[in-house]
């Protein structure tokens, strides 16, 4: 009965594979193209010919292709250093929301302590003040200890706002990594500290990519902080903010894309990490 | 050169205690086995002697040295862990090589000793591969054979092929016990399979409820248990119990008189008797067969005697069926007396 069944199981089967295919092919096709078509137009529009902007209606494809528009804004007062400023907050969050939400997240995993659940709660709470609220009375404090208008400031501000993010998920990836593979490494030799070293960590370096691409573009679209804290040294999309809303179009568009590039450099970067497999099959 | 001993090694977990004064001496070389069923405590003894738990009371040593209050790395011992625990992040030779790079080999000393360790357990085709791409049984040789490389004197083994498939297991248990008579490290090895137990062990620990209820050799534990725990919870199927009770130096119940042990008078009795050791045909017990279990070997009866039943070994081309009457005869010298009311055999164990 079985040997009868069987070849129409199969195309059954099979049937329902290139059904299933099509369908997770078309969504991720169609969200592909959800967030690159706006990039695209972006970047079409920086590209061209300043009075292409207007045309209508639009070309699809680059006709009439000038750097002029992007290399006037690239070289225009502040972009380059702003543009500076904001690579070095994006990789300073990143290093101290890192360094202190890595261990706080292994301790939440690791180790069960008094008030244990008050701190996985307490994370939170630096979420509930909307940081418009918060702006004007930091502003205060770091004119009073000499932060304000620093690269510095910008980063421990930053940092503040993503760390919960980064605890929370440190904590979910440090729990998915076995503690006998860490007991294993100190009956070979190692001390606690190099279990965690050799072995959870290197383990958790998915959860950590994706925290620090988090991080990257938490800090890099952050806006609000940096404009009230910052007046010269500010960074890109403060430094975009104020000068591109007296721009023309075509202006605005050049910042937009070149606002998105590093971004996407950093992302692909870490995307090797983000898909960390050891071996094939797992 | 490396014993290890335990002192009345207390180990509590919140309100529940789960070593209860553990005293345990292991001789340099031996092959110690911790068997008890579930929650008895012998992964916890196991782990104190890692060093993985703090002990509460007592002391751990290991040769002359008290190590209960050292860190894992500085008890010279190497752990298989039941998970395996292999290091999924790195090939198979960098897991290997883990423990000598941790303890400062030499570049050369490192890779000879591997070469070697991968010898031992056939792992040479596999080295330059991740753990994903092996099978349970090369992972499983893979966390043995990074335990043993490293020299350590002393090998602990948590359940280590439980996580194999039957045939496999089988296996592999001869072969672990290959690689004790090589390399003749002192081992302590936790399992809950008394046949694991039997077939490997030098000397087994025998656990219930964080205690040691005996200590002996694999036929004196099967011949003699201390009780009726032991008894039941070694062999496959158990020894069989019998209700009774003593008079006259005799022990008799409804369907048999025996001679037994003296000075009980009026006392309940359990006569301990392994299927094995019942003879069919003549014989002083009276029962009725209730189930014949062809098996190949031999055959397994089930027998009603009096208000108990129990199992009983005949040969294979046995003609008894059920329903049918017969005669037992359990040898004397395999019987052993328990006393009902505390489960703990007459004659002290040897």
């Amino acid at each position: 009965m079985t040997a009868i069944a069987a070849p129409a199981v199969r195309r059954t089967a099979s049937r329902r594979v290139i059904v299933d295919r099509i369908l997770l092919y078309g969504a991720a096709g169609f969200l592909a193209l959800w967030t690159l078509f706006p990039i695209y137009l972006i970047a079409l529009a920086a590209f061209s010919e300043r009075t292409a902007i207007y045309d209508y209606p639009k070309a699809l494809l680059p006709t009439r292709f000038s750097a002029d528009t992007m290399s006037f804004f690239v070289n225009s007062t502040g972009v380059l250093s702003s543009l500076r400023n904001s690579v070095i907050v994006a990789l300073g969050t990143i290093v101290l929301g890192l360094l202190i939400g890595t261990p706080a997240g292994y301790a939440l995993a690791r180790f069960s302590f008094p008030g244990r659940g008050l701190v996985q709660v307490g994370v939170l709470i630096s979420k509930m003040f909307p940081i418009a609220i918060l702006s004007i009375p930091l502003a205060v404090t770091f004119i009073q200890i000499g932060l304000y208008d620093t690269l510095q400031g910008v980063i421990i501000i930053h940092t503040a706002m993503v760390l919960p993010f980064i605890v929370i998920v440190t904590a979910g990836v440090f729990l998915g990594v076995s503690r006998e593979l860490e007991e294993a490494a100190t009956t070979l030799g190692t001390s606690r500290f190099g279990a965690f070293v050799r072995v959870a960590l290197p383990l958790a370096l998915p959860g950590l990519a994706a925290a620090a691409i988090f991080t990257f573009v938490t800090s890099w679209n952050e806006v609000f902080a940096a404009t009230i804290l910052t007046v010269r040294n500010t960074t890109l999309p403060a430094q975009v903010l104020g000068s591109l809303n007296i721009s023309p179009l075509y202006f605005r568009f050049a910042g937009g894309f070149f606002l998105i590039i590093p971004s996407l450099f950093f992302i692909f970067f870490m995307r090797r990490y983000l898909f960390n497999l050891w071996g094939p099959g797992r | 050169m490396a014993s290890v001993g335990f002192e009345s090694v207390r180990k509590v977990f919140g309100k529940t205690v789960a070593l209860k004064d553990i005293d345990l001496l292991i001789r340099d070389g031996e092959f110690m086995v911790l068997l008890g069923p579930s929650g008895c405590g012998k992964t916890t003894l196991l782990r104190c002697l890692a060093g993985l738990e703090r002990i509460d009371a007592g002391a751990v040593r290991i040769g002359d040295r008290d190590v209960s209050d050292l860190p894992p790395r500085h008890r010279h011992i190497a752990m298989v862990f039941q998970s395996y625990a292999v290091f999924p992040h790195m090939k198979v030779y960098d897991n290997i090589a883990f423990g000598l790079r941790m303890r400062k080999k030499s570049k050369d000393e490192v890779e000879r000793r591997v070469k070697d360790g991968a010898a031992l357990l056939q792992l040479e085709p596999f080295l330059d591969r991740y753990p994903s791409q092996l099978s349970g049984g090369q992972r499983q040789r893979v966390a043995v054979a990074r335990a043993i490389v490293t020299d350590s004197p002393v090998l602990l083994m948590d359940e280590p092929l439980s996580n194999l498939d039957a045939l496999l297991r089988l296996h592999a248990r001869a072969e672990l016990k290959r690689l004790h008579g090589e390399v003749k490290r002192t081992t302590v090895y936790v399992t809950h399979d008394q046949i694991e137990a039997l077939s490997m062990g030098d000397r087994i620990a025998v656990m219930k409820d964080g205690q040691i209820v005996q200590v002996d050799t694999p036929s004196v534990l099967y011949d003699r248990p201390a009780d009726v725990f032991v008894g039941s919870f070694i062999g496959s199927p158990p020894m069989n119990f019998l209700k009774c009770r003593a008079r006259n130096g005799t022990a008799w119940n409804e369907a048999f008189e025996l001679p037994g042990p003296s000075g009980m008078d009026g006392k309940d009795l359990l006569l301990g008797i392994r299927p094995e050791n019942i003879r069919t045909g003549e014989g002083p017990l009276r029962g009725r067969v209730l189930v014949v279990e062809p098996l190949g070997s031999h055959a397994l009866l089930t027998v009603q005697v009096g208000k108990d039943s129990i199992k009983v070994v005949a040969p294979a081309d046995t003609a008894l069926r059920a329903d049918e009457e017969l005669r037992l005869a359990p040898e004397p010298h395999k019987i052993r007396w328990m006393d009902a009311a505390s489960g703990r055999a007459l004659t002290a164990p040897h």
